[in-house]
């Protein structure tokens, strides 16, 4: 195989592995094609680390005489630190922990290599169809349909080959609008709110140009959502100065004239470069070890981070308010409606439908409104925090979406049926994973790579129940509510579970969440037994009646 | 009744912090003990119930064309604003409650007037819950080197302390008399924790009147005394809470700090604390920020940061941290002091020894604590508090650090304190609320001259009888995390101190998580009760019926009970049915919450809810009221000047203006 060249040294004895709040370790470390493994034999406590080379962000290797060290920065934030006897095989294997964590083909990705050890219960490729979502809505309301005027992707490379839209428009007008949105991302259904009908849209801006282009088809599609003599409200992620000088490059916006039963609400999303700044600044103040730790308040502040959750989470609920409260239905959309679009879209659903805080509602969530809405993954997270090369299209976007959902689980801890541990479990696949489902930028990429045939799906592993036990929320409790958070700065925390994970002693909160679902458990175990001597008693009861007759 | 000029108005209007359109009218009364206001119409007649003694100012604004509006501020951070209609009726309650707020005899406090109903017998019975002689035994003193000295018995060497005071055996009178010469308002070292484990001890003290040169004999005996109590070690940490600058400035006034040259076999420690001037303009720079009206991220994270309160609180913790290592690893005396060694001195033996004990991190424990390192050493409540009218430069937060030094450690450590979130904030409520009597006076002595035990009730028997609502779920006396010492993480890890909205932000339900873990598994916990009792009785009936006897015996099920028991659960998702207003774009939506919720529920002390548990911020207050308003807390709605939307709602119109 063509990773034996990359690996110069595959194997060093006596390496001494660190980690924060762990004692330092000795062991033996082996390169394969796709894993960093330490393992050490001691009797007292033989343990085994397996780092997957894509986890690996970045690499930093110094040496005191001949003994080499070398730092590795995951894409999980994680960092460790090995100590390699020999200048040789430090640098040896460091230069193939580089190259085998940088390698650009997507084809050569351990997913494409993964044999899993477990029995496929349930194929997760094809546990989240866009055609079962359609028949619950069908269930409900007829005034939508299933388009497959995108089956060869040729109308919108982005999108997936099934999409809803309004039932009174045609694949032939579907194919107009098209050409007047940015990418082809002509507006689509994202949600459909079933206590009073209004619908969620999302898709690209439109492209009026200098001249204020318009689009019949167009506006006869966003129309078909709305009830005759009810307004509905546009929410453009972009401030309108952003959004008025797209139009020199052809983008644009929704102008009132030929709009005029829309409302627009320009509400200002953060891109992606200045995300990934954001994110690199915090982690870095949160790895700060130095004792100076003083300015820890500055620095948080400094990276912007939690404002960008505050102003992303404001968004989302702004969309809801408008859908729930407002009865209108709403269109999202910034520039490429890749992006923020869909955190606005899917937070608004997190807040509005019940089903989205079930796990399985939630997996659906992310499959649709991120996955098959051709969020680019591959692109987004092909590197973490720890990059030092120039950022082309990272952005923790996915990353800020799972930090809002953890942010109104916790001022709603009662109302997710999963917990904080499964949306960590979502980052790091997002970011490296064995499975494929993250792989590739849309449908379409993933189509060609072929996925489906030859990676395995994260669902069909999450969703056996020996996994799914981990990742459930001992205090749920259905709630059938809409649930709207608080996004006032006391209200919104750091989100410790990723960006403190390695820094932080965590016995005693693990001690706790262990507590938590003990006693939990107990209670239903009582319940059962109380039942179960009910019902028994019960028939005993009413046996002896019978023989007393 | 004299002080009140004006004893009712109508037509004023209570407003919301967050949003004026949420303003209700109804009538202000003000009593003897606590200000009024009754909503006007609304079948429930809410009220909001402050307690004078909770006012720390009163603000009286520009006259507008609604009105005149009246500020309060509240020393457990609930803010008031009231418009009234008439300028002169606004001045004359201001007037009114200038004088109310601040009492110069201690019987206008209302714990003289107080009166929950118990007959003498039970009253002397709650005074009897904290004994710290039982509490001095527990610790396993007197014992071969820790005797309890009468030198004090008239409070004729030092009127701050108690009476009843442990020092080493072999600290003779004449020597702790000398040693009281030497120190600062002749508080001399004395006993404030032993570890039997180890013999190792914790002392206080204020600082010697060493000048540059001066020293004692007597003093450096006492020293040399604490030092011999613990045989194992041959020095004794000596630990001064100040800034070495501060310390080295007391110097020029005849005070200062131990020379280790003089004193034989201790170290000597400064830890940076600062003193209650900084502490006080650190937390209202950090009240300003809770009181911001939208901020953004940035302002809130930045005015946290420049208020230096986390910075403080940590200071605070590593002393304490420091000392407990000391006593437990390094099984090292140490003797505490600062200045006067009635503030600092406090906080971190009392930090200290809530590590190291796991006693103290229980309900009784803590109520044990309060007393032993604050009540009985003289800290002066009533001047760090202002509960009679005195110089206000007195005034700061020592014992609220303290208390949220707790509440820190139990975000660090949540399984190890038995009682809950509510029970701190409670007990800050009442140390400023004067409405038992725990906390009357500067000292011991002042509290025995004003026969406090015979006139007054005390807190701690009031909070031991609603225990049941200051449970921590997760509290197992068997569970690891209440064995034995806590190590919580040192420096640099300021990351791990957290802002604390549920005490500055107390009043303001909106920003909290909208269900409460702790009320959860407190529920799911008192069900699993009921069902461990129905099991036990079904399985007699089983066992009876097995023996095929009469199967006449039928014991009532307690199924209805439970059904209720887990209605509970859901109960509060009613909160989660507003949302806030999260877009100035859409200030014209109409609003549909009901406005001012009962929030304030806390301070509401209606005369009925008196009786049983006084107030305050009980579980259920919250779910009955179904806190609507939640909403208001807008983080966004800032554009919004209270009289521009107080008008009619417009149109959408407002949109565009986004």
């Amino acid at each position: 195989m063509e990773f034996a060249e990359l690996i110069k040294t595959p194997r060093a004895d006596n390496v001494v592995l660190h980690r924060p709040f762990h004692p330092a370790v000795e062991g033996t470390l082996c390169l394969t094609g796709h894993h960093l493994i330490f393992s050490s034999r001691r009797q007292d406590n033989a343990e085994e680390l397996w780092l997957l080379h894509s986890n690996i962000d970045s690499i930093e290797k110094r040496f005191v005489g001949s003994l080499g060290t070398i730092v590795i920065k995951c894409k999980d934030l994680r960092i460790i630190q090995l100590d390699i006897p020999g200048m040789e095989e430090c640098l040896n294997i460091a230069s193939s922990i580089e190259a085998l964590s940088t390698l650009d083909s997507v084809t050569l990705m351990y997913p494409f290599f993964y044999r899993p050890m477990f029995e496929v219960l349930e194929d997760g490729w094809s546990s989240f169809l866009l055609e079962q979502e359609f028949e619950l809505l069908s269930s409900v309301t007829n005034e939508w349909r299933l388009s497959c005027v995108n089956k060869e992707f040729s109308v919108c490379p982005s999108y997936p080959p099934v999409v809803i839209v309004p039932k009174s428009v045609d694949d032939e007008a579907l194919r107009k609008v098209a050409v007047f949105r940015h990418g082809g991302r002509f507006p689509v259904l994202s949600y459909y709110h079933k206590k009073n009908g209004m619908a969620m849209m999302r898709s690209s801006q439109p492209l009026t140009g200098t001249n204020g282009r318009r689009c019949k088809e167009d506006e006869k599609l966003i129309n078909a959502t709305l009830r005759s003599g009810r307004r509905g409200f546009v929410i453009d992620t972009r401030p309108l100065a952003v959004a008025q000088q797209a139009r020199a490059k052809g983008g644009g916006f929704e102008q009132e004239v030929h709009y005029p039963q829309w409302r627009r609400i320009h509400k200002f999303i953060e891109r992606f470069n200045i995300l990934q700044e954001s994110f690199i600044k915090l982690v870095e103040a949160c790895n700060d070890q130095s004792h100076n730790m003083d300015r820890w308040l500055s620095k948080l502040e400094a990276s912007n981070w939690l404002t960008h959750i505050k102003e992303l989470l404001t968004a989302a609920c702004l969309a809801a308010q408008c859908i729930d409260r407002e009865g209108a239905s709403v269109l999202v959309h910034g520039s490429e409606g890749t992006d923020s679009t869909l955190q606005v879209t899917s937070l608004a659903q997190i807040i509005l439908d019940p089903r989205c805080r079930t796990i399985r509602g939630f997996e659906a969530l992310v499959v649709r409104e991120w996955l098959q809405a051709g969020h680019p993954f591959q692109q987004r997270c092909a590197q973490s925090a720890y990059s030092n090369s120039k950022q082309k299209w990272e952005a923790p976007v996915f990353l800020l979406f799972l930090e809002c959902v953890w942010q109104i689980h916790r001022q709603f801890p009662c109302s997710f049926e999963f917990n904080e541990q499964f949306l960590i479990m979502l980052f790091e696949h997002a970011y490296a994973s064995q499975f494929g489902t993250f792989l590739g930028n849309n449908e379409y990429e993933r189509a060609k790579l072929k996925l489906p045939q030859k990676t395995m799906s994260l669902w069909s592993w999450v969703n056996r129940p020996e996994e799914l036990s981990r990742f459930q929320n001992p205090l749920y409790e259905a709630n059938s509510l809409v649930i709207w958070p608080s996004v006032a700065p006391q209200s919104l925390q750091l989100w410790e579970g990723v960006f403190l994970r390695w820094n932080r002693p965590s016995k005693f909160l693990e001690e706790a969440e262990e507590e938590r679902i003990n006693i939990i458990k107990y209670n239903k175990e009582l319940q059962a037994k109380v039942n179960a001597l009910r019902r028994q008693l019960a028939e005993m009861e009413t046996d002896e009646e019978v023989q007393e007759e | 009744m004299e002080h009140i000029r004006m004893p009712k108005v109508e037509n004023v209007r209570l407003l919301d912090r967050f949003s004026s359109r949420r303003a209700v009218v109804g009538t202000l009364y003000l009593t003897a003990t606590h200000v009024i206001f009754v909503e006007n119409g609304s079948e429930t007649r809410k009220e909001t119930w402050v307690l004078h003694s909770q006012i720390s100012s009163i603000e009286k604004q520009a006259t507008t064309a609604t009105g005149c509006p009246l500020l309060i501020r509240c020393k457990n951070f609930q803010v008031i604003q009231l418009v009234i209609p008439q300028e002169r009726d606004c001045h004359d309650v201001y007037i009114s409650l200038i004088r109310l707020a601040r009492p110069v005899k201690y019987e206008e406090l209302y714990c003289f007037s107080f009166n929950p109903k118990l007959d003498k017998e039970e009253r002397e019975q709650g005074w009897k819950l904290v004994d710290l002689n039982e509490e001095y035994n527990r610790m396993g003193v007197p014992n071969n080197y820790w005797q309890i000295s009468d030198v004090n018995r008239d409070y004729g060497v030092c009127d701050s302390y108690p009476t009843e005071i442990y020092v080493p055996k072999s600290a003779t009178a004449h020597i702790i008399v000398g040693s009281s010469k030497f120190r600062s308002r002749r508080r001399f070292p004395a006993l404030s924790y032993y570890c039997k484990d180890n013999n190792a001890s914790i002392c206080r003290s204020s600082q010697p009147l060493s000048g540059f040169s001066a020293r004692c004999l007597e003093d450096e005996q006492m020293l040399q005394a604490i030092r011999k109590a613990n045989p194992g070690s041959d020095f004794i940490y000596v630990v001064d809470t100040r800034p070495k600058l501060n310390a080295m400035a007391n110097r020029a006034a005849g005070k200062g700090y131990e020379n280790e040259d003089n004193y034989s076999n201790i170290k000597f420690q400064f830890i940076g604390i600062e003193n209650i001037h900084v502490m006080r303009n650190s937390l209202q720079k950090m009240l300003e920020v809770c009181e911001l009206k939208s901020p953004s991220m940035s302002d809130f994270l930045w005015g946290l940061e420049n208020s230096g309160w986390l910075k403080h609180i940590k200071a605070i913790m590593d002393a304490g941290i420091f000392i407990a290592k000391a006593v437990a690893e390094e099984g090292v005396s140490v003797l505490v002091h600062c200045s006067d060694g009635w503030d600092r001195t406090a906080q971190v033996c009392s930090v200290a020894s809530l590590l190291l004990d796991p006693y103290y991190r229980t309900m009784k424990g803590f109520m044990v604590l309060i007393e032993k390192d604050w009540v009985s050493f003289g800290h002066k409540f009533n001047h760090r508090y202002g509960n009679l009218d005195g110089d206000p430069k007195e005034i700061s937060p020592v014992i609220d650090q303290f208390i949220e030094c707790v509440w820190q450690l139990m975000e660090q450590f949540p399984c190890a304190f038995e009682f809950n979130e509510r029970f701190l904030i409670h007990i800050q409520h009442h140390i400023y609320s004067c409405q038992f009597g725990n906390f009357l006076c500067n000292s011991q002595k002042e509290r025995r001259e004003l026969k406090i035990k015979e006139r007054t009730y005390s807190l701690w028997a009031h909070l031991w009888k609603n225990r049941a609502d200051y449970l921590n779920p997760l509290y197992r006396s068997d569970h690891s995390q209440t064995q034995g010492t806590l190590h919580p993480q040192i420096a640099p890890c300021n990351f791990l101190y957290k802002f604390w909205s549920g005490m500055y932000n107390r009043f303001e339900k909106g920003l909290h998580p909208r269900q409460s873990v702790t009320d959860y598994l407190m529920a799911v916990k008192e069900e699993t009760q009921q069902l461990e009792e129905e099991l036990e009785v079904l399985q007699e009936r089983l066992a009876n019926l097995q023996k095929s006897q009469s199967g006449n015996n039928k014991v009532k099920s307690k199924q209805q009970d439970r059904s209720k028991q887990s209605g509970l659960y859901t109960s509060n998702n009613s909160l989660a049915n507003t949302p806030q207003e999260y877009s100035n774009d859409l200030k014209s939506f109409p609003s549909r919450s009901p406005s001012q919720g009962d929030e304030d529920s806390a301070l509401i002390l209606t005369q009925d809810n008196l009786k049983s548990s006084d107030l305050d911020l009980s579980a259920n207050s919250d779910q009955e009221s179904g806190v609507e308003d939640l909403s208001c807390r807008s983080p966004s709605g800032g554009g919004c000047l209270p009289s521009e939307d107080s008008g009619k709602d417009s149109d959408e119109a407002v949109f565009l203006a986004g």
